[in-house]
């Protein structure tokens, strides 16, 4: 046997060991994430409706028919997509900055050359972070709830808490209710945009959703936190140090010498957040549905409820993508403005 | 002088903090051992007036909690043990074996990764569907056994070990598989721990791929029946008690798991993710 043979039979030994051992995960990966992808994708431009097959040769093609129908049909289905866009949008610009504000604030605090106990400290942050959304949820409808430890705590201070979950009514509208502006002025009213006014637009968030947001604050600061710390260790101290020298105080050093260098971090941070406030739904689920009054409806959720509630699978599937589509922009404008900065 | 009165001040603002993370799980536990009216009552109390085991009573004997418990505790481990043995074989061989498709496949699984996995709900009810698994354990546990990023986990470990032993192993004639069961997956204990730890607070947390992938109430696990009696399933009233006991019984393997892997988790996380 030459010398080439040899290795061409080592080669062909590793191409079949390696397919082998990949082959498990190549297999699930493409029959439950891949396969469904391309299923639901037909499913969104079909008009099949939950009975049998959808590849039977009774259902049929109709193009962009769902995609037309929840983004400009003027009905219901629309009304509903324009109501969790614009619950998740509000609930979004709340959450993404908060958290990330925090995880960096609770990672400085942590970080702290003289700290102790500095393992009991990173726990209790993070410790809301790994237990399950349900169980949160739970608990969140508990403590938010009209006679609730958050009411109780209000009422410390003077303040009557309101019914948390059960309320409707957008901060925003609140606000300008105190100014007392009560109904939308007609500009606002008789225009919009998926369905809804530009005032049901601008209604801000949900007292109810206001709750969600709290409950996302508190479940995934812990986890960012660590990627921050894990950041700070990275950077080290021998900028800080020569800041130190130059006469800088804290908050100078942090501002001028930390920020700057924690700025991928902070990209990374705000793309997860993104990517995750885009999806929220286990909560939905377990606490309100949807309600009140449709204020904490998700993009998610409908997806989901249109599907397997209201047997409007197109719909569903059409939501899902679209909101595949938002995800997959925001994580590729996030790549792009990176690549800019470095 | 000035460092230490940085600190005080630093440790009133950590406290704070951590008495806002920590309270609702303290009440939480509180409120499962008081009655209705005193949930009601005194919201904020952390030792009950009148203790009582009445909410954790129902729980076991008037609801399906032991059932779902089971189901939970089967569909964690099987998911947990497969996910090991699927991502360490996968992770390996992108790691170490130089065969034909390789990068493709690397490429293939970046790509699967930026998959959101709510976008996935009705499309995965329909294969599960016709595939014929709907409504069973199979169809809640085999679609769960494998996850793109443990598979970058345990590919960046095994780049990272030497190839030294290996070789010698090579060497002594030991075929790919053996040399990787006995002599590669000992030595990647750490990473494999990393996995366990991930695979289980995953399996064990999931709720949405059980609601699109089974109905039976005998199949409920813990997430699912939890849900259900957060929307009030079980009771006349609001039965905060109840609820709040079931959803402390549903943290506590999690939160053993947690203390006793604290440090590992809280450095690996950050590991994991951070590439």
């Amino acid at each position: 046997m030459t010398r080439g043979s040899g290795r061409r039979r080592i080669q062909l030994h590793h191409t079949r060991d390696g397919w082998l051992f990949v082959a498990p995960v190549l297999l699930i990966l493409g029959l439950f994430l891949v396969l469904p992808v391309l299923m639901a994708a037909w499913v969104s431009v079909s008009d099949w409706h939950g009975n049998g097959s959808p590849f039977a040769s009774g259902v049929g093609f109709v193009g962009l028919d769902n995609y037309r129908s929840i983004l400009s049909g003027g009905g219901l289905a629309e009304r509903d997509f324009g109501t969790s866009l614009r619950n998740n949008l509000y609930y979004v610009v709340l959450v993404v900055p908060l958290q990330t504000a925090l995880a960096l604030f609770l990672a400085v605090l942590v970080n702290q050359r003289a700290l102790r106990a500095r393992g009991f400290w990173r726990t209790a942050f993070y410790f809301p972070s790994v237990t399950s959304s349900v169980a949160i949820t739970v608990l969140w409808l508990f403590l938010f709830s009209t006679t609730g430890a958050v009411n109780r705590l209000l009422s410390f201070v003077g303040i009557h808490g309101p019914n948390w979950f059960q309320d409707p009514d957008g901060l925003v509208h609140l606000l300008l209710g105190r100014l007392g502006v009560d109904s939308a002025p007609g500009a606002l009213a008789d225009h919009g945009a998926i369905g809804i006014t530009w005032w049901d637009w601008l209604a801000g968030p949900s007292v109810a959703m206001t709750a969600f947001v709290a409950m996302a604050i508190f479940t995934t600061s812990g986890t960012f936190m660590l990627l921050f710390i894990a950041a700070l260790r990275n950077i080290g101290e021998e900028t800080d140090e020569a800041g130190l020298i130059d006469g800088a105080n804290s908050w100078q050093r942090f501002r001028y010498l930390t920020l700057p260098q924690l700025r991928p971090t902070v990209f990374t941070v705000v793309t997860l957040g993104l990517i995750g406030t885009w999806q929220v739904f286990d909560q939905i689920y377990t606490g309100t549905q949807g309600g009140p009054a449709k204020t904490t409806l998700t993009p998610a959720y409908l997806s989901f409820s249109s599907a397997f509630n209201n047997q409007q699978w197109g719909q569903g599937a059409a939501i899902a993508f679209i909101l595949f589509a938002i995800i997959v922009v925001l994580t590729l404008g996030q790549r792009w403005l990176l690549r800019e900065r470095s | 002088m000035r460092r230490r009165r940085g600190a005080w001040w630093a440790y009133l603002v950590l406290a704070v903090l951590a008495i806002g993370y920590i309270a609702p799980f303290l009440i939480e536990v509180a409120t499962s051992f008081k009655t209705d009216p005193e949930a009601a009552s005194s919201p904020l109390s952390l030792i009950p007036a009148t203790p009582t085991t009445a909410a954790y009573r129902t729980l076991f004997v008037n609801s399906q909690l032991p059932l779902w418990f089971a189901n939970s505790v089967l569909v964690t481990v099987v998911v947990t043990l497969g996910r090991v043995l699927f991502q360490s074989l996968a992770g390996y061989a992108l790691a170490r074996i130089p065969f034909r498709g390789r990068a493709a496949i690397f490429a293939g699984l970046v790509a699967v990764m930026a998959v959101p996995n709510v976008v996935l709900l009705i499309p995965k009810f329909l294969v599960i569907n016709t595939l014929h698994i709907y409504d069973s354990y199979a169809g809640m546990i085999i679609p769960l056994l494998a996850d793109a990023a443990g598979v970058f986990i345990m590919k960046n470990f095994f780049e990272s070990i030497p190839s030294s032993v290996e070789e010698q192993a090579r060497i002594d004639g030991a075929g790919t598989f053996r040399l990787f069961w006995f002599v590669v997956l000992p030595m990647a204990r750490p990473a494999v721990m990393t996995t366990v730890i991930l695979s289980f607070q995953g399996s064990w947390n999931e709720l949405n791929h059980f609601i699109v992938a089974s109905q039976s109430p005998s199949l409920y696990t813990l997430t699912k029946g939890v849900a259900q009696l957060a929307s009030g399933a079980l009771s006349q009233g609001t039965q905060y008690p109840v609820k709040l006991a079931a959803a402390a019984l549903m943290t506590l393997p999690l939160a053993v798991v947690f203390f006793v892997f604290q440090r590992r988790i809280t450095n690996t996380t950050s590991g994991a993710v951070k590439e």
